[in-house]
């Protein structure tokens, strides 16, 4: 069955994600004893090695890494053009570099970003960034190690797919969707906070318990 | 205080049941541990050397006599019968069993309380001045404000995977009490020339391994921005602070790193797409909370009371507790006071069920059953009429809670240390002991007067030993405990950073450190000078001299 949840449904997935090989020799970091994975933001995500080694399947829908559509370009041009190239990103790579490539970010149809951690939380602004800053508007897909306790987050932050950990179940995480049913601050999802959204009731009004939905105080 | 309404309270049952279905796959295996740790520190559950330990939040340090009799019950029904209020406010459980702690939760949010974001790499517990809403040097409440930034923070979908924590710290009074300059995001509120509210904005402040005093990155915020301020600070935080080094993953070294100015180049880009957007905070949703904080229940009284004179001069035992313990209100004939949770021999801020519930007693009889915890790890009652002073004492005296050294050298901030903490490298509590017992004489410790000393079993700093006047640091050498010693750190406006002053201490030469220090302090003071006063117009040297002479010799 597939693993991917899109617009709060498991749905067949129509892309291939196409990798990068690992790198000749690791880039291992310490801290106090312990490897760990972080990259620091703004680091290179591909050497040459491994961009060059990369195979992209020769038909179908592809997401590819940022790196490697810069370096191989020509190979994916018609496909692009036909809406068959969507590009993923690392956790640690900056949109500026996507948006260098792609002046119209809305001729994409999908962009993933890669979570290496499920408790890396740089895609939740990665994807708050593109979603209001620069007004990105289709498929928005979580990939890397996704897991239940993080859908609601990403959904707030205007992920709309999520390609679930493979040993994870993925109708378990559908529910998780709706962990809470009323959050207090504005996101992606939401920009109106509680209190634009309902009129709360103050101290001397008592504890009136009905809440009634509020179309005032919208702020331009 | 706050109170929930539906929405609050629909938040806090979802969680419940969240951190309950979570707790259940660890349990049955379909979570790992790796897993699991980063959901329940977000829910305060620490796993610690003996058993799990367990932060339940206390927003701001301020609870009722409801949900204090309920700490009590839950430490009774659920733990060994006492707890322990920390240095960020909060009340933590020394002893609870992973299994029980859904239940706990359960429990808690019956009387509106919960765990959430008291752990892990998320916004922490925010905290204020234990005196906010009563001080006399008070510009505006803070409470409202952190209320509102509470709300903000519980589960931002966006910050829930920060590089490291973030505390933040709010003040309302011309003398700062909350730390603003050692957090990750200190506001200050003040008066602009105007005469209207304004917030000064402290970034990169902390204490821990590389301790740091913060930077003003924003002289004039007005009040209405400080949420999509906020944001911006921690969205360039999130997406710029160092993830593969957690020693160097606090929001200081980012801003320290980039420089202050290029940190606030890039939070003011930001913050100018957000700026007056929806998370701009209304004079309605402001009025709606601070609603809940200015409530007018005082008498009108006279600020002086015969019968509190006449007690004071007939009972020197309570002229010294009143003079120590009880502090100067906005409201005539009231005065805030410091029930002392650090009576000698006891682990600093525990308290006991028994303790508990009579705080709540005291306060529903004197204090409009409201209470605070402050920072330095003692209860604040914040309300009490001058004429209710004296049985107040009498009843607060027949439980430990009335040690007359609130502010002396035996009131010792104290981290949980090597005793209950997996992450000390040494013991704290047996310092703080020792220290206590060498240091009984009250007449002794009300010559030497205001002094703040600080432990901490390791550089993480719970005990915030670099802004004590006397700071003591547990360190590990080959496997041992040492303890390196500060001298000159302060809290407050003038906040500074304590200097070692030298090669470290085995244990039991502590106190007699301090005794040495004291000595130094006593042969050089001016009349009228403090302690940290005389090591400010010295520097160490004197003090390092006197201490480290017989080895010398």
């Amino acid at each position: 069955m597939s693993n991917l949840i899109k617009n709060n449904h498991i749905v067949d997935d129509l892309w291939t994600l196409v990798t990068l090989p690992a790198p000749a020799e690791d880039t291992v970091r310490k801290q106090a004893g312990k490897v760990v994975i972080f990259k620091v933001t703004g680091e290179p995500a591909a050497t040459p090695a491994q961009l060059a080694g990369a195979v992209i399947p020769a038909t179908g829908h592809v997401i590819v890494p940022l790196t490697l559509w810069n370096a191989r370009k020509e190979e994916l041009a018609s496909r692009a053009a036909r809406g068959k190239v969507g590009i993923w990103l690392e956790s640690y790579e900056l949109l500026e570099d996507l948006l260098a490539s792609f002046p119209d970010i809305n001729s994409l149809p999908v962009i993933a970003i890669n979570f290496p951690r499920f408790v890396d939380g740089r895609g939740f602004s990665l994807a708050t960034h593109l979603r209001t800053r620069h007004q990105y508007r289709n498929e928005l897909r979580a990939i890397g190690d996704v897991l239940r306790d993080q859908l609601y987050f990403m959904k707030r932050c205007g992920f709309d797919a999520y390609a679930l950990r493979a040993d994870r179940s993925v109708e378990d995480a559908l529910a998780s969707l709706r962990d809470f049913s009323e959050p207090y601050q504005g996101a992606v999802d939401d920009a109106l906070p509680v209190w634009r959204r309902y009129g709360r009731v103050s101290h001397h009004a008592g504890t009136a318990h009905a809440i009634q939905p509020s179309h005032e105080d919208q702020v331009d | 205080m706050y109170i929930y309404d539906d929405i609050d309270q629909r938040i806090v049952d979802e969680r419940v049941a969240q951190y309950r279905d979570q707790t259940r796959r660890y349990l049955a295996g379909e979570l790992s541990e790796d897993e699991f740790r980063p959901l329940r520190l977000q829910n305060g559950l620490y796993i610690q050397r003996h058993a799990p330990m367990m932060r339940i939040a206390v927003p701001y340090g301020l609870m009722n006599s409801r949900q204090l009799r309920k700490l009590a019950e839950i430490t009774r029904r659920y733990d060994k019968g006492y707890g322990h209020f920390s240095t960020r406010q909060n009340f933590q459980l020394n002893w609870p069993k992973l299994e029980d702690t859904p239940d706990i939760l359960a429990e808690l949010a019956t009387v509106q309380m919960h765990a959430i974001q008291t752990s892990g790499s998320c916004i922490r517990a925010i905290t204020t001045d234990q005196f906010a809403g009563v001080a006399p040097d008070e510009i505006v409440d803070p409470r409202p404000m952190i209320e509102i930034l509470r709300q903000w923070s519980t589960f931002h979908p966006e910050f829930a995977g920060l590089p490291r924590k973030f505390k933040l710290a709010v003040s309302g009074s011309r003398q700062d009490r909350a730390l603003v300059q050692a957090h990750d995001i200190g506001l200050e509120f003040y008066l602009d020339q105007a005469g209207k509210l304004a917030i000064r904005v402290w970034v990169g402040g902390g204490l821990g391994r590389t301790p740091i005093l913060g930077t003003v990155i924003r002289e004039h915020l007005e009040w209405q921005h400080a949420l999509t301020y906020c944001e911006s600070i921690l969205r360039v935080y999130n997406l710029y602070g160092r993830r593969d080094n957690a020693y160097k993953a606090r929001i200081k070294i980012l801003v320290k790193s980039l420089g202050a100015e290029e940190f606030k180049r890039q939070v003011e880009a930001d913050w100018a797409l957000t700026k007056d957007g929806p998370g701009t905070i209304t004079q309605a949703e402001f009025d709606r909370v601070a609603s809940f904080f200015t409530a007018s229940r005082h008498t009108a009284l006279p600020d002086q009371d015969a019968g509190y004179e006449a007690a004071k001069s007939a009972n020197p035992a309570f002229a010294a507790w009143a003079k120590r313990s009880v502090h100067g209100h906005k409201v005539a004939g009231y005065r805030a006071i410091t029930l002392s949770l650090k009576p000698t021999g006891i682990a600093p801020g525990d308290a006991t069920a028994e303790q508990l519930d009579v705080i709540a007693e005291l306060a529903d009889r004197y204090s409009f059953g409201e209470l605070r915890v402050s920072h330095e790890q003692n209860i604040i009652l914040a309300d009490v009429k001058l004429g209710d002073l004296y049985a107040l004492w009498e009843k607060a005296r027949t439980h430990g809670l009335a040690t007359p050294n609130v502010g002396l050298l035996t009131d010792i901030i104290c981290c949980p240390g090597g005793d209950f903490c997996s992450l000390a490298n040494a013991k704290s509590i047996p310092i703080a002991q020792a220290i206590q017992e060498k240091f009984d004489d009250l007449d002794y410790l009300h010559d030497i007067g205001d002094i703040e000393l600080n432990i901490s079993g390791c550089m993480n700093s719970c005990g915030h030993h670099h802004v004590g006047h006397i700071g003591v640091l547990g360190v590990d050498k080959d496997g041992s405990e040492w303890y390196q010693v500060t001298l000159g750190g302060k809290q407050g406006s003038d906040a500074s950073i304590g200097v070692v002053i030298g090669p470290s201490f085995a244990a039991d030469e502590i106190p007699g450190v301090v005794a040495k220090l004291l000595e130094t302090y006593v042969a050089n003071r001016t009349e009228e000078e403090r302690f940290i006063d005389t090591v400010r117009r010295l520097g160490i040297a004197p003090f390092k001299a006197h201490v480290y002479a017989k080895e010398a010799a």
